[in-house]
């Protein structure tokens, strides 16, 4: 609630003022995520080691199931595991910051009615715990490849990009739901749904070479994960895992037309949250 | 200098007569408008929604160093001026210009996280309220000294007592230094000895010559706080001056009270075939050209009833009741053979014994001291405001009754020095 000298409080606010009150309050946003942080494994007995279990288990499982029940393959000189674990990894990151960004009004309704700051921290802030689970399941992603002997390939200098556009993604698509998630309690229950749905829909546990020639390759393609997941691996494993470049073009368009379509909505309804929360 | 200027301030609520749990969900949504396609012609779907205006055309400016309370009833538009002043909520039409860093204390504790320690929620507290970093960390000592809870800064807050927990929110929010202070009902928690600590805290605020905004029902808190005061009613500013004249009028018009009941014609005024009751009214002696009953006004009963049987023996039987229900005494008269006619019996309490509160008056009438002919309930309402002199503390003064008695303290021994 730090704010600079001189305000005029009106219906719509003011643009500029916005984006320079959030930049002052960069301190609480710091806070906010350290708080996520530090509240994550309050009272739990594994504690942090639930970041390094999830993912291991989840891989382990799928491994068996797609790999060895299904009989799904990699793409050629790939080991199976690790095309999971790559895949498992930024789908994971994606899902976990959508799922709070879309939370993260109504997990914080006691500030959203009481003090004043940018709404914006809210969604912002709540990346970090998604964030940091991301950075645990990754150095787990190196270990397992150190396991198999594959050779980290000189793409990974554009992993940067992808975590950026995964970011972008998940705040474009969290922001507009963020925003419903307010009025409409129902959505609280459609986002599980969705996250669980969209992990058959993206090429989590196959490669999306098994869409490659099809009809419906093109609709596939638009979807902006395919093009977030198969880059990803493409950073780690190198040109052996495929990646169709139209599905990047795909992705940084879509997103970055939902990221601005969500903020404009979100900056439209973020002053009357308290009335509708 | 006029350092807030809100111009023509409104703020509406639409309010859903349908829905009966609050937020409506997508399926009410989806089958509204698939209604409202279906069923064109009936118009009548619009009139569950009832437009509310909470704030209407509200004008004013506070100059720099004001301290203005805010007085109103429940639902008379004080909180969203406040949440609206606080950006919590935008106004629907009009402006507020505010000039200087302001603050608003709408809770003490906001985002406390129950799982974090008193030190953390400290930081966290500290900077959803605004502060830096360096700005905590400078008054930090000062923070946990206020609240009392050295022992327990590492401790959950969740593991604190609601006391503990509502002293370091305070602490935390008396650190603050705006040039501008809101603050909504924080009083209204926490024991007497911590609201004596947060007057204490925002008259230092009001002495500093910074400008604060207060919201209480506390009117004593108010008056000894507040130079200005604004009146609202059903969202609308309709009297702002001096605090004295602002709660002297909002006094006149809230009180629930009933100072008179009186009835002319025999036949249909209360009773039976023994007694009728014709009036019972109440006579303050006020004090100061005030017209309201404070704790040191005199107060005069007279109650007047027809006696129907030649040669009753009666005696009035009068209860005092606080209005949550508790009887504070019960007096009497002494029987009297009575012939018919008007009786009537006049009781007086004395200035300076009942506390403030709000007050019930039951009169009995006793036949032969031992059958009750008739009781008048709740016969009489009437409200006692509260009244200091030379006295420092602002919270509610405790007991049913404020009574002086001679009661005094001197000086029993000298110690002589060597």
């Amino acid at each position: 609630m730090a704010t600079q000298h001189s305000i005029t409080i009106k219906a719509g606010g003011s643009e500029k003022d916005y984006w320079k009150d959030l930049w002052l309050n960069k301190q609480l946003l710091w806070i906010l995520s350290k708080r996520d942080l530090s509240v994550r494994y309050k009272q739990t007995l594994l504690g942090v080691a639930w970041s390094v279990l999830r993912p291991l288990m989840t891989m382990t499982v799928m491994v068996f199931v797609y790999s060895y029940v299904a009989k799904i393959k990699a793409d050629p000189g790939i080991p199976y595991p690790l095309m999971v674990l790559g895949g498992l990894t930024i789908w994971t990151f994606f899902a976990n910051t959508f799922t709070q960004i879309s939370n993260s009004i109504l997990i914080n309704h006691n500030l959203v009615s009481k003090v004043y700051f940018p709404r914006l921290l809210m969604p912002l802030s709540s990346v970090a715990v998604g964030f940091v689970d991301f950075l645990i399941t990754f150095g787990i992603y190196l270990l397992v490849t150190a396991f198999f002997q594959t050779p980290i390939s000189w793409q990974i200098i554009f992993l940067p990009c992808f975590i950026l556009l995964t970011f972008i993604t998940s705040m474009g698509f969290g922001l507009f739901f963020a925003v419903l998630n307010v009025r409409f309690r129902d959505i609280g229950q459609l986002i599980p749904f969705m996250v669980q749905v969209g992990m058959y829909v993206c090429p989590v546990a196959y490669p999306s070479s098994l869409v490659k020639g099809t009809w419906y390759e093109k609709y596939y393609n638009l979807n902006p994960l395919v093009g977030i997941i198969d880059g990803f691996r493409w950073c780690l494993l190198g040109s052996k895992s495929y990646f169709n470049p139209q599905s990047l073009y795909s992705t940084v368009i879509t997103s970055s037309i939902i990221l601005v379509i969500s903020l404009i909505y979100f900056r439209k309804k973020e002053n009357t949250f308290v009335d509708h929360i | 200098m006029s350092v807030i200027v809100a111009e023509n301030i409104s703020k509406k609520y639409i309010i859903d007569h349908q829905r009966k749990n609050g937020s409506s969900g997508l399926r009410d949504i989806v089958s509204d408008t698939v209604d409202k396609w279906f069923r064109k012609q009936e118009k009548n779907g619009f009139a569950e929604k009832e437009e509310f205006w909470a704030l209407q055309d509200v004008n004013f400016s506070i100059d720099k160093g004001d301290r203005i309370g805010i007085v109103g009833h429940n639902g008379a538009g004080k909180s969203t001026l406040l949440k609206i002043m606080s950006r919590i909520t935008e106004p629907t039409t009009g402006q507020i210009k505010i000039d200087g860093r302001i603050a608003s204390l709408l809770e003490v504790g906001t985002g406390f996280h129950p799982e974090l320690t008193g030190r953390e929620n400290i930081f966290l507290n500290g900077a959803i309220l605004g502060m830096s970093k360096a700005e905590i960390r400078e008054s930090f000592d000062a923070i946990v000294d206020f609240a009392g809870v050295e022992k327990f800064l590492d401790t959950p807050v969740k593991r604190y007592s609601s006391g503990m927990y509502v002293r370091l929110g305070f602490a935390i929010a008396a650190h603050l230094n705006p040039e501008i202070l809101i603050v909504d009902e924080v009083l209204a928690v926490g024991d007497t000895e911590f609201q004596k600590k947060c007057l204490g805290k925002m008259r230092d605020v009001s002495e500093s010559g910074r400008t604060l905004l207060f919201v209480s029902h506390n009117l004593t808190a108010i008056q000894a706080l507040c130079n200005k005061s604004f009146y609202f009613e059903k969202g609308r500013l309709i009297d702002q001056g001096d605090t004295t004249h602002i709660v002297t009028n909002y006094l006149s018009k809230v009180s629930h009270k009933s100072l008179e009941k009186h009835w002319d014609n025999i036949d249909s005024a209360p009773g039976n075939d023994q007694v009728r009751v014709k009036s019972f009214k109440l006579f303050p002696e006020y004090q100061d050209d005030l017209n309201h009953i404070d704790v040191r006004t005199p107060i005069n009963f007279q109650f007047e009833f027809w006696n129907l049987v030649e040669g009753a023996s009666l005696n009035l039987s009068m209860h005092l009741y606080t209005f949550t229900g508790e009887c504070i005494f019960n007096v009497g008269t002494q029987a009297e053979s009575f012939s018919k006619g008007l009786v009537s019996g006049t009781c007086e309490i004395p200035g300076n014994f009942l506390n403030d509160g709000s007050y019930v008056v039951s009169m009995m009438i006793v036949k032969d001291t031992s059958t009750v002919l008739y009781n008048m309930e709740e016969a009489l309402v009437f409200d006692i405001e509260d009244y200091r002199e030379n006295v420092t503390w602002y919270g509610k003064w405790p007991g049913y009754i404020r009574p002086q008695l001679n009661f005094s303290i001197r000086q029993s021994e000298h110690v002589v020095n060597d």
